[in-house]
């Protein structure tokens, strides 16, 4: 029996099949797919006639454990949504429900949380940048990645407690308090990523065959990006300087200096421009925020240990690494949220996949979907 | 030959028990040093693992390989699926026969050894393409059609480049052409035909299916191409000839462009294994240092940029020939 008889999708996606091609299934097991994506590809030869993403197979409801569980308790469900940049998660979630509770934050912890959260996001790039390039075919830069990674989570190891999925934020402010040696431990390691991303630009972005790859492929059009609400770099690779830190300033990021790279090209290789230039630039702001660190509490001592926030609504989005992370709460007065509304960047910019994949060879395939920096289970929630 | 008996016969016997080991070794060689080289490249310490120096890593994968159980896909054309790791091993210890390794050591001194090698070098592509085949997978047929069209591609500029220096030194037989050259890196055919060499150098990669051109694996795209429905000794025969390739072109590009077994003061065998392995941790580190190139790339790169070198060169060639 041929696979596409078999489900929904399949027998869907397979209505419109021509002739001369194949349906092929990328995924839920294809290497490619960095997760269980399933999409369903249509191929004339190597040409893609057609492509559907499904989605599903990494479902866990969380807006529902949202609903039944109390506010506190769905902290460490924030860190799993998207597990690569978690401290984003936990921001959005954590400044949704104090500014629905009406929760002062001290200026220190709002340092802490700009360090941190920036120092994940480059964690969070560097993954995307091995991987990438291991879907390109390159091995080694995987493993260069992985070892400046490794001293950014024991960084945050130290503060945190933990490696990946962080539950670090807290009503009024953050779990603890950073001490001098997670200050220093940082300073070096901006020093020292830096002269990597001099070797980085010399072994992978000079690569005459890597700029081959990636020029010129998947170009999403400013049309595209606004009609599916994408954000991020993905949004930013195509020329739409849209950035959370910037537009709509949340925490203290108002007082740091940098810029939001912006591209207008709108290919692979814009994509992949606007995350190295960002490490740049987060690397800039921990810098600032090290240095105007100011003394004081780390978390807010008058914040109720057991939170009933007034029945209203609020919505808190931060920038992560994949984009706009937004987060709606609804309080009727209770233990428990109402209404949880998650909405998580990637699931928009997958959508755009679809339309521009249309005459794509399968290797600008696989390149243009490694470039989109797909964290199932943030798609999948 | 004197009767079936006679010395070649038993040269060759001989000869072949010798490159069967020889193979053997290399693949475990080749599979070592690609292990460490890998590992200092990405500053890892995995190849240090097993035993000193983990030297016991290969060992360990073999009993793996052929302790696996040979899982046949459940509507795969048996008989196909089957013959092709076989065919794929089986044409490689011909491969062997015409290399001169030494003045002394070479299994079969034949006047057509650069076209007995490239003759049965093709059997490789007939496994890749009637695996990916048999294996009853869309991924594999896909891995399989790019390998066919690869070799066709890559096929044509080797011949025009192995012609052009068949028309320098008049004859195809290697150990001939070997002693046509001098003992000093100066008086060597690379220095003479150096776009030759380099024509020969990629073509042979994109042959051998190694990273950048290794399209019909291609893991990332078609999950593992060609092999992906091969486990156990299946994939490991597949693996042994994808090695003995390496160590093949190796030698052949030795033989061709380096003098073969020609230096100033070891035994000849010495300078021969000296060149062929430093081509082979040529190839090794390329693997590990670049991307892999898109298809219709790979296929421009011949029939746009190597080609038409290879018959400018031949025509060089031909000219100077000539003139001299």
């Amino acid at each position: 029996m041929e696979f596409w008889k078999e489900d929904f999708y399949s027998r869907k996606f397979a209505e419109k099949k021509r002739d001369d091609t194949i349906i092929v299934n990328m995924g839920p097991q294809h290497p490619a797919t960095h997760g269980v994506l399933r999409v369903l590809v249509e191929l004339y030869g190597e040409y893609i006639v057609r492509s559907e993403c499904v989605l599903g197979y990494l479902h866990r409801m969380q807006e529902k454990m949202g609903e039944v569980k109390t506010y506190p308790q769905f902290y460490p469900n924030t860190g799993r949504l998207d597990y690569a940049h978690a401290l984003a998660w936990n921001w959005a979630y954590v400044g949704a429900v104090e500014r629905l509770a009406g929760i002062e934050v001290p200026e220190r912890a709002e340092y802490i949380r700009v360090i941190t959260t920036e120092l994940n996001r480059i964690a969070s790039h560097l993954l995307w940048w091995g991987v990438y390039l291991l879907d390109l075919g390159a091995f080694t830069p995987v493993m260069y990645a992985f070892e400046d990674r490794e001293i950014l989570l024991d960084i945050l190891q130290r503060v945190t407690g933990s490696r990946l999925t962080y539950t670090y934020f807290r009503f009024g402010g953050v779990f603890q308090d950073i001490d001098s040696k997670f200050i220093e431990q940082t300073k070096n390691f901006c020093k020292r990523m830096r002269s990597r991303l001099n070797l980085y630009r010399d072994f992978v972005t000079e690569n005459i065959i890597f700029r081959k790859r990636v020029e010129g492929v998947g170009v999403f059009s400013k049309d595209l990006i606004t009609k599916y609400g994408a954000t991020g770099p993905v949004a930013r690779g195509s020329g739409i300087n849209y950035d959370v830190r910037k537009a709509e300033p949340y925490g203290v990021y108002d007082r740091f200096d940098f810029e939001i790279p912006v591209e207008e090209s709108g290919d692979c290789l814009a994509r992949y421009t606007v995350r190295m230039r960002e490490i740049e630039q987060s690397l800039n702001i921990i810098e600032q925020a090290i240095e105007g660190l100011p003394e004081g509490d780390f978390r807010n001592k008058k914040a109720p240990k057991i939170l009933k926030p007034p029945p209203g609504e609020a919505y808190f989005s931060v920038e992560s690494a994949r984009g706009k992370v937004g987060i709606y709460v609804v309080s009727d007065g209770g233990l428990n949220p109402y209404r949880v509304k998650l909405r998580s960047p990637t699931y928009s910019n997958l959508s755009l996949l679809n339309e521009a994949s249309e005459g794509m060879l399968l290797a600008d395939y696989v390149a243009t979907l490694g470039s989109l920096d797909l964290v199932i289970p943030e798609i999948d929630k | 030959m004197s009767g079936i008996m006679g010395t070649p016969f038993l040269k060759i016997v001989a000869g072949l028990v010798v490159v069967l080991m020889f193979i053997g070794l290399n693949a475990i060689l080749l599979g070592y040093g690609e292990r460490k080289i890998s590992g200092f490249i990405q500053r890892r310490l995995g190849p240090y693992a097993v035993g000193p120096h983990g030297i016991f890593q290969m060992m360990v994968d073999m009993v793996k390989l052929m302790t696996k159980q040979l899982v046949t896909p459940k509507q795969a054309d048996k008989y196909l699926y089957w013959a092709a790791p076989l065919i794929a091993f089986m044409a490689v210890p011909v491969l062997f026969i015409a290399i001169p390794f030494s003045p002394t050591f070479t299994v079969l001194d034949v006047n057509l050894g650069i076209v007995l090698i490239l003759a049965f070098a093709g059997l490789n592509v007939l496994a890749l393409c009637i695996g990916g085949w048999g294996s009853n997978n869309k991924w594999s047929l896909l891995g399989a059609a790019r390998s066919v069209s690869q070799y066709i591609a890559f096929e044509v500029p080797i011949l025009l480049v192995a012609l052009a220096i068949a028309m320098m030194t008049g004859t195809l037989n290697l150990s001939e052409i070997v002693n046509q050259q001098g003992n000093f890196p100066w008086q060597w055919n690379i220095v003479v035909q150096p776009l030759a060499f380099v024509i020969f150098f990629v073509a042979s990669l994109a042959e051998m299916n190694r990273v950048p051109f290794d399209l019909p694996e291609g893991e990332s795209e078609l999950t593992a191409g060609y092999n992906t429905e091969y486990g156990g000794m299946g994939f490991g025969l597949f693996v042994l000839a994808e090695y003995t390739h390496v160590v093949v072109a190796s030698s052949v590009m030795t033989a061709l462009f380096l003098g073969g077994w020609k230096g100033p003061f070891l035994p000849g065998i010495w300078w021969f294994l000296l060149k062929m392995y430093l081509l082979c941790f040529i190839i090794i580190w390329i693997r590990w240092a670049y991307p892999r190139v898109r298809f219709d790339q790979l296929l421009n790169l011949s029939w746009k940029y190597l080609i038409p070198a290879g018959i400018l060169n031949l025509l060089a060639t031909a000219f100077l020939v000539k003139l001299f």
